[in-house]
């Protein structure tokens, strides 16, 4: 443990990362710009919220990982040995016994507790970027809560498809103020951040931006009152626990187009499938 | 029993394990407007109180340009923060954090807001020896489930600051070893 700063980073970016939170958390759903480091892993890895955890962590903390609501991926066992060799904290897979979850694009099914910190791996943390690439221009758009365009966005959906038909990355409203990217977590995971007992941190790396929802934020996936907003997911039970409320990923099992829909959270399921049997 | 304070002592036992700490329990303050926690770790020359010194501890260093009212503008604090922190000492405006008694860090207008583009350029006030048992007002907003108490030495000055959000200064309040919050999301009624 002696070979690493607590949790690799240095005091001085701890606390300036530390001091980019507090201010995100002061207006929820502003992207606060940060000096983000360069991490021992590449851009896309989640090291926006490898910064943010790494400036939060405790010696007391129980940290999970998840990666596409997965604990066994390359990246989430990657980040969680990670901090189990630079910070010395303890590791779980069970949602109910972390203290601090960084995840990559899923929200657990598992609600969340007040005595819990969700981190986010954002990957483009600007909601308007693709609809105005001028960083100039989206500060303009969210300095005068000018989020037409996006409006227009989910309006030309409509016209074009018959409904909306974004299905990740959905745009919120925060507080009734900023527009949000919630990083690219399936809508069917939007309600989830409504409301939330949890403190949840956005980290973008490569962007260099973090933002933040205070628990008890109102968050609100925009939409029209005629095309209301629907959490989606696969019409299916899932083929393991058998649940048939849980966000499914849909599998390749062979060659002649089998397939089958399992639950993306691999620890919800996992408990699950103990408690059937 | 305790050494006589000096300007060398009062720092962190373990610098990241306190600051990771402190931060938790600002974090908490901040994210959770109306709640008093437990902050220690460092120590001042007074008047600076002991969850004070500790927030300095965790958030200011060089890069950090810090106004002292007159409450705390004091040789010994000013040394005590050269050797544990090195924040540059400024004029109110240029702050991004204010330390002093309520009184003293009067009038607020002087501190930074931010800008529309970037409000996150704006001031932090850390109230110290702030009387925890002053009459509690009611607040709502981010971080708060239904509605919060706190006690607030004044009320008009936070519904004013509030009225500026997105902009506006976030205020740290602490007394002891206890520290609360209020930012500018926080509507005080």
């Amino acid at each position: 443990m002696s070979d690493y700063n607590f949790a690799y980073l240095d005091e001085d970016t701890k606390r300036m990362i530390r001091r980019a939170i507090l201010k995100g958390i002061a207006v929820p759903g502003y992207q606060v710009p940060f000096a983000s480091r360069e991490m021992p892993m590449p851009y896309g890895w989640g090291t926006g919220g490898v910064q943010i955890t790494a400036a939060t962590l405790v010696p007391q903390d129980v940290l999970k990982v998840i990666d596409q609501g997965a604990d066994d991926t390359t990246n989430a066992v990657s980040i969680r040995k990670f901090f189990q060799k630079t910070a010395g904290v303890e590791v779980t897979e069970r949602t109910t016994e972390a203290t601090v979850i960084q995840t990559r694009h899923r929200i657990p099914e598992t609600p969340l507790t007040g005595d819990q910190i969700l981190v986010y791996q954002v990957p483009i943390p600007e909601p308007m970027r693709f609809l105005e690439p001028r960083e100039t221009e989206t500060r303009r758009i969210h300095a005068l809560a000018d989020y037409g365009l996006m409006q227009v966005r989910l309006y030309e959906d409509i016209a074009r498809h018959g409904e909306i038909a974004t299905s990740y990355a959905y745009p919120v409203e925060v507080a009734g103020r900023y527009v949000m990217d919630p990083s690219p977590i399936p809508k069917f995971d939007n309600p989830k951040l409504d409301d939330c007992p949890a403190i949840q941190l956005f980290g973008a790396g490569r962007e260099q931006r973090i933002y933040a929802l205070p628990p008890h934020t109102g968050v609100r996936s925009l939409d029209f009152d005629d095309h209301p907003f629907t959490a989606s997911k696969a019409d299916h039970a899932c083929a393991i626990c058998g649940s048939g409320t849980s966000y499914l990923d849909e599998v390749i099992t062979d060659d002649d187009g089998g397939r089958m829909f399992v639950c993306s959270d691999t620890d919800y399921c996992a408990r699950r499938a103990e408690g059937v049997q | 029993m305790n050494a006589p304070m000096t300007r060398l002592s009062g720092g962190f036992a373990h610098p990241a394990h306190d600051s990771a700490r402190g931060f938790r329990a600002i974090l908490s303050a901040m994210a959770r407007p109306g709640t008093i926690g437990q902050m220690q770790g460092g120590q001042g020359p007074a008047p600076i109180s002991d969850a004070a010194a500790t927030v300095l501890l965790v958030l200011c260093d060089r890069t950090t340009p810090l106004y002292l009212a007159p409450s705390h503008d004091t040789p010994e604090l000013r040394d005590w923060i050269a050797f544990h922190c090195s924040a540059p000492l400024v004029a109110p405006g240029d702050a991004g954090f204010a330390l002093g008694d309520w009184a003293a860090l009067q009038p607020l207008d002087r501190f930074a807001i931010g800008t529309p583009e970037y409000p996150d350029r704006a001031a932090t006030l850390i109230v110290d020896n702030h009387d925890f048992d002053a009459p509690a007002q009611n607040l709502r907003g981010p971080g708060i489930k239904d509605r919060a108490r706190l006690a607030l030495p004044e009320v008009e000055p936070f519904t004013a600051n509030h009225a500026h959000f997105p902009l506006g200064w976030d205020a740290i309040f602490t007394a002891g070893a206890r520290i609360a919050a209020l930012p500018r999301s926080t509507e005080v009624f």
